[in-house]
């Protein structure tokens, strides 16, 4: 969403001033996270702690590489979350185009099915879909945490939102007359078209599923975990070593925090806009 | 709507009445990855938690189901840590939900002024909702860790006695709520942000002109505007509250929510009955307790809605 041009308010230094209060509370943890990340769990455990960064980073990744699989950790999550970001946006942009675009019997139905779901958090079906996943033979493996996430209700009503603006129909129409097939209009004019859409899709999507959480939990053990699963191991030993537990953590976040770093204005601009239509 | 002309195309080719057939059926091969996979991973699991929860489930023998009736409910509605989980995921959904609700208001209102620097105050406040449950509660932990815990030790520094911020009752679910609160402000801030954007300008100048003030103007343009907005994030961050889960799992480790279950949420209970106490049946009549919770309270922000909105007009 582009700024209003129009906006009629100026700040002054007092909005900066709280501006950048908040930037700094929202900040502090990361920072926090790196500092506990580079002490020694001595230093963590003294009644002054150090407010800076110390000298024991590398020493504490590689022992929380050892101790919660960390390695192999990333490595799933990276797997869980590229195909599933694959198979959401393909599928997304599929639904949402024929949603968007095309007549057919028990559209508006369906629309209203799929649009209705989104309020039902999926956390409700947990029990019946462990059972699936059991009977599957499908536990403790990848695909059980792939599966279920594979296509997305939000997924198909954002693209569709973003269709019904982003493609005109006159271009589908001139597809048609011109004799080409709906999946050839689907590759050359649609595809196209949907690409600013799929490129936000995707990121939202490999976000939420490399931080996902619940589901995960249960359907993976600590020992093929993803690198959430990892986190919660590398929390729950007897005593945990803070430091490793921290190192642990910033080594889980900092993936996502590039990916944010990088696209971060346009994350930014994706939520806004799906709000608006939301 | 031009697209249901394909009928009116010209048909002289004998090929045609295939490939019409072909097209009627096309928008549904559209649809089928989406919505196979919905019904047997979405859809399917929701309305059998209502079965599984009328039988007695073990996790080891999930094949095996004995039908119970509704004994499952009567137990729940019979144990004590069922109504405590309740009662804490409610005050921990009002602690963590309207401040940040608030909070979220009032920045959004400071990041629609005119501003050197706006894109980076909102990929900023973003931050945090780019991190993991699992991340930013291992972080709070050890922030609020009772000991060696930082604000524990700037409270000492002004002067003040340390808190127990996870044996206390009040306290730990202060906690739990500021992970919450943390993660979830700057998201619903960029959400209240783009519905002040759809706002025009000339309402807040005609306002300008009437002799409102900044905050007159907050009060009787922007938030009327933004009520839509405002009942979609409260609906939203209900539904959150009503199934959280990840952060008071973590916040000392273990499901049953502290040592005497201080801020143990339904979420956390649903999942000590089944994967702790292996009672898959038990746990599916709390998901669909969830469930009607979950439905009775955007039935009620749905009607007090439309009465704020009747008294308006």
């Amino acid at each position: 969403m582009r700024p209003n041009p129009r906006s009629p308010l100026h700040g002054g230094p007092l909005v900066h001033v709280v501006l950048i209060t908040a930037t700094l509370v929202f900040a502090f943890p990361f920072y926090w996270t790196l500092v506990a990340a580079s002490r020694s769990n001595a230093e963590l455990s003294s009644a002054s702690p150090s407010l800076t960064p110390g000298p024991n980073l590398l020493h504490n990744i590689g022992a929380a590489l050892e101790q919660a699989a960390i390695g192999d950790a990333l490595l799933n999550s990276l797997i869980v979350a590229a195909t599933v970001t694959a198979g959401v946006v393909l599928s997304s942009t599929l639904a949402g185009f024929a949603f968007a675009k095309l007549r057919f019997r028990g559209r508006g139905l369906l629309l209203a099915v799929t649009v209705a779901t989104m309020m039902i958090p999926p956390q409700l079906g947990v029990i019946p879909l462990f059972m699936v996943i059991v009977r599957l033979d499908l536990q403790n493996t990848l695909p059980s945490v792939i599966l279920p996430s594979l296509v997305s209700a939000f997924g198909v009503f954002f693209m569709r939102q973003y269709l019904v603006q982003a493609l005109p129909d006159e271009l589908v129409e001139a597809g048609r007359v011109d004799g080409a097939s709906l999946l050839r209009i689907f590759r050359s004019i649609v595809l196209p078209a949907a690409r600013p859409g799929m490129a936000v899709l995707g990121m939202l999507t490999f976000m939420a599923t490399w931080n996902d959480f619940f589901w995960p939990v249960v359907a993976l053990s600590s020992q093929n975990p993803t690198v959430q699963v990892a986190l919660k191991s590398l929390g729950q030993g007897y005593v945990p070593d803070q430091s490793i537990v921290m190192a642990g953590t910033l080594i889980g976040t900092l993936p996502v925090l590039l990916v944010f770093g990088v696209l971060g204005r346009q994350i930014v601009g994706g939520i806004m806009q799906g709000a608006v239509k939301g | 709507m031009a697209i249901t002309s394909a009928a009116r195309l010209p048909a002289a080719d004998p090929a045609k009445p295939r490939a019409r057939r072909a097209g009627r059926l096309a928008p549904y091969g559209f649809l089928a990855p989406f919505f196979v996979l919905f019904a047997a991973f979405g859809l399917f699991p929701l309305l059998y938690t209502a079965y599984v929860s009328l039988h007695r489930v073990e996790l080891q023998t999930t094949d095996r189901m004995d039908w119970v009736g509704a004994q499952n409910y009567t137990r729940l509605l019979a144990d004590p840590f069922f109504w405590n989980a309740l009662r804490n995921t409610f005050t921990i959904g009002v602690v963590s939900t309207v401040p940040q609700l608030l909070m979220a208001l009032g920045l959004a209102h400071l990041l629609n002024y005119r501003l050197r620097g706006r894109s980076f105050y909102r990929v900023a406040m973003l931050m945090p909702y780019a991190t993991s449950v699992a991340a930013a509660t291992l972080v709070f932990a050890q922030l609020f860790g009772r000991d060696y815990g930082l604000i524990n030790w700037v409270l000492g520094q002004v002067g003040l006695s340390p808190v127990d911020w996870q044996a206390g009752t009040w306290a730990s679910q202060f906690g739990v709520s500021a992970i919450v609160t943390w993660r979830w402000t700057g998201y619903n801030a960029l959400i209240y942000l783009a519905g002040m954007q759809a706002i025009p300008g000339e309402l807040y100048e005609s306002a300008a002109v009437d002799g409102a003030s900044r905050w007159q103007q907050f009060r009787h343009v922007t938030v009327p505007g933004l009520r839509p907005t405002i009942v979609f994030t409260v609906v939203v961050s209900t539904i959150g509250a009503t199934q959280l889960f990840g952060e008071p799992l973590l916040y000392e480790g273990n499901a049953g929510g502290g040592i005497s279950h201080q801020y143990q949420t339904l979420g956390l209970y649903l999942y000590e009955q089944g994967w702790s106490f292996f009672h898959l049946g038990r746990a599916a009549a709390v998901a669909w307790v969830m469930f009607l919770l979950i439905v009775v309270l955007a039935l009620l922000n749905a009607a007090i809605a439309a009465r704020r909105n009747r008294t308006d007009r």
